[in-house]
């Protein structure tokens, strides 16, 4: 398999002096493309920096960052941005749609960043609502959606654009069993059916169940990385 | 980010708070809405005062005894005579027609109407030099100017003072104790902006205001008109001239007399505008200001409101231009959102203000689109700082933030 991105003995070191922190001190992993890794750890370990700096939010304070063998970490600003857009695709927590602005129109938000026509982006925004069940929902803003259909929508946001690389942090951290095992059935098979390689944080080892490969993290390195058969 | 789609996220952001927005765009409203109204209404009054020295007679020059230093009349001051009327008519090539003139003060009467006016000795060319045309009737005969008859010509003011709905012509009127027949009816000018009422007037042959009103053979003014209207600079300066020699005024001295032309009268009225319209232009200044200001304002509170929103576009691969261009399209279309509602307003205030004031209206197209241009300034000014702020956000931060 084709490695994706590695990190390289990566730092991010918060504040200065006696308020200094490291949230990550010298964390190396590399991830192939197609693998679904779950990211867990406690709170406190260094994974959602790890989250941030995979997904061009954060850079490393020491270390590399790759991704296809690009050095992530020496980008400026824009150009960060610039790979944000074309590369990676982001699903949160509290879904972070936009309030009073359609599903459609949400699922739409990345196109019109990439400069592509209206009816190219409404097309393509349908298709992946469809993706994820949400084809008749597309008129509804997200006040008029339970949460499991707002994560959807995120999802459907983050993969309309065709991602090398989905990031999730805790994505059913909000929702019950139910809808947590609906929202973990669309990644495995976005996963499967699609090759997106998917990176997810989660303190949930019942989420972790769901990926190919586990890495925990404790005080911002890694201790323990598991593979397991699909 | 194609403009189009922002255009359209910003438009749908400022009707998204719509009441916000109008109270936001009111600063500029009150501000173009000024601007406008004062440079209508200016360019109106002085489209009016042109046109009245039109009717006045563009290429006028009046001739007076007396230096303007000293007032008016100075008491020695020697006073002008048909002689110098006739000495300007031959000698200064740049003057037209020539058309000296006494006035008095008279009441005129007919039956039980009587009428307080002023009774102008002349000539026929005093119809030319002051752009008097006849209505009805006729001018003077040579045979009524040599002999000084008891004929007249009168305005439209005098004719409906004193005839109501009686035929003028033939009829007989008494001017002071004199009996004098109507000759002819002017054309009515209507009112002007300087010198009030034009029709309020009776015009006589010279000679009989002379022997039989006013006692003396002086003038009170002489009349003149340039060939032309460019020539009344040079007109000014051949009067100036040929009576500074024919009065005997040593070089050095003052003049003992004057030459007014219309184009200083036109000069001091454009002063007293100047003055009025660099006031008003001070306030809407201010208030274009006071505006910008609430927009910055808003924009402000509007970023700090929408930080997540900022954060999600951010993370999904905006650029920082693209969030701060979005942000200063928005307090664009607020700002010239402002500047066309205080246009209207500003267009329908001095149409009507014109119209209670009797002005003739006419939009002034570069006060349009300097007002409009000015509301787009307003919201790129006052909109970078807050649109600036939008664009440096930390990404991780905005998402996080509440």
């Amino acid at each position: 398999m084709t490695t994706l991105l590695e990190l390289i003995d990566v730092t991010r070191r918060y504040g200065k002096g006696d308020a200094e922190v490291f949230a990550l001190a010298g964390a190396t992993l590399d991830i192939a493309q197609g693998e679904f890794v779950a990211v867990m750890g406690p709170s406190g370990s260094g994974k959602s920096t790890c989250l941030n700096v995979l997904g061009g939010l954060d850079r490393p304070t020491t270390g590399s960052y790759f991704f296809r063998g690009v050095d992530v970490g020496a980008l400026d600003r824009d150009q960060l941005a610039r790979f944000r857009r074309h590369y990676l695709g982001f699903v949160f927590q509290g879904y972070n749609l936009l309030a009073r602005t359609s599903a459609l129109e949400n699922v739409e938000l990345p196109l019109v960043y990439r400069g592509i026509g209206r009816r190219e982006r409404r097309r393509r925004a349908l298709g992946a609502l469809a993706e994820v069940g949400l084809a008749d929902r597309a008129g509804h803003t997200p006040a008029e959606l339970s949460g499991g259909q707002q994560q959807r929508v995120a999802i459907a946001r983050a993969i309309v654009t065709d991602p090398a690389l989905l990031l999730a942090d805790e994505p059913t951290g909000n929702l019950d069993t139910v809808r947590k095992d609906e929202i973990m059935q669309l990644l495995v098979g976005l996963n499967r059916d699609r090759g997106i390689t998917i990176v997810m944080v989660t303190h949930e080892p019942e989420m972790a169940a769901y990926t190919t490969r586990a890495i925990h993290f404790r005080d911002g390195v890694v201790e323990r990385d598991l593979r397991r058969a699909a | 980010m194609i403009i189009g789609s922002t255009l359209v996220m910003a438009v749908r952001e400022v009707r998204r708070n719509t009441m916000r927005s109008i109270l936001t765009g009111l600063g500029i409203v009150i501000g173009v809405a000024a601007v406008i109204l004062m440079v209508t209404i200016g360019d109106s009054a002085s489209r009016k005062v042109t046109i009245d020295i039109g009717k006045l007679g563009s290429n006028l020059l009046i001739v007076m005894p007396g230096s303007e230093r000293r007032g008016p009349i100075a008491a020695t001051a020697p006073p002008l005579t048909s002689a110098d009327a006739a000495a300007i008519a031959a000698a200064a090539s740049a003057v037209g027609q020539v058309a000296p003139a006494a006035s008095k003060s008279v009441l005129a009467v007919v039956g039980n109407h009587n009428h307080n006016t002023l009774a102008t000795g002349s000539t026929n060319a005093y119809f030319g030099v002051r752009s008097y045309a006849i209505a009805r009737g006729r001018a003077f005969t040579d045979a009524e100017l040599q002999a000084g008859a008891l004929a007249c010509v009168i305005g439209e003011t005098v004719r409906r003072e004193l005839f109501r709905n009686q035929d003028p012509l033939g009829a007989t009127l008494r001017v002071d104790r004199l009996s004098c027949t109507v000759v002819g009816v002017l054309v009515s000018k209507g009112s002007a902006t300087l010198g009030g009422d034009q029709d309020d007037l009776i015009v006589m042959p010279l000679l009989a205001v002379q022997r039989r009103l006013t006692g003396s053979t002086d003038l009170g003014a002489v009349f003149v008109s340039a060939i032309d209207e460019r020539s009344t600079t040079r007109a000014k300066t051949q009067i100036e001239q040929l009576l500074r020699q024919r009065r005997r005024i040593q070089p050095g001295q003052a003049d003992d007399f004057m030459v007014q032309d219309m184009k200083e009268i036109t000069k001091t009225l454009g002063t007293v505008t100047g003055i009025l319209t660099a006031l008003l232009a001070a306030i809407a200044a201010v208030s274009l200001l006071v505006g910008g200001i609430g927009i910055m304002n808003i924009m402000l509170v509007s970023v700090t409101e929408r930080t997540r929103e900022i954060g999600i576009r951010l993370s999904i691969g905006a650029l920082g231009r693209e969030v701060l261009f979005q942000f200063l399209v928005e307090a664009v279309v607020l700002s010239t959102l402002g500047g066309l509602i205080g246009l209207v307003a500003g267009l329908v205030g001095s149409a009507l203000l014109c119209s209670a004031l009797g002005l003739p209206f006419a939009i002034v197209p570069w006060v349009v689109v300097l007002a409009v241009a000015f509301s787009v300034a307003v919201g790129v000014g006052f909109g970078y700082f807050p649109a600036r702020r939008a664009a440096a956000l930390d990404p991780i931060e905005a998402l996080r933030h509440e």
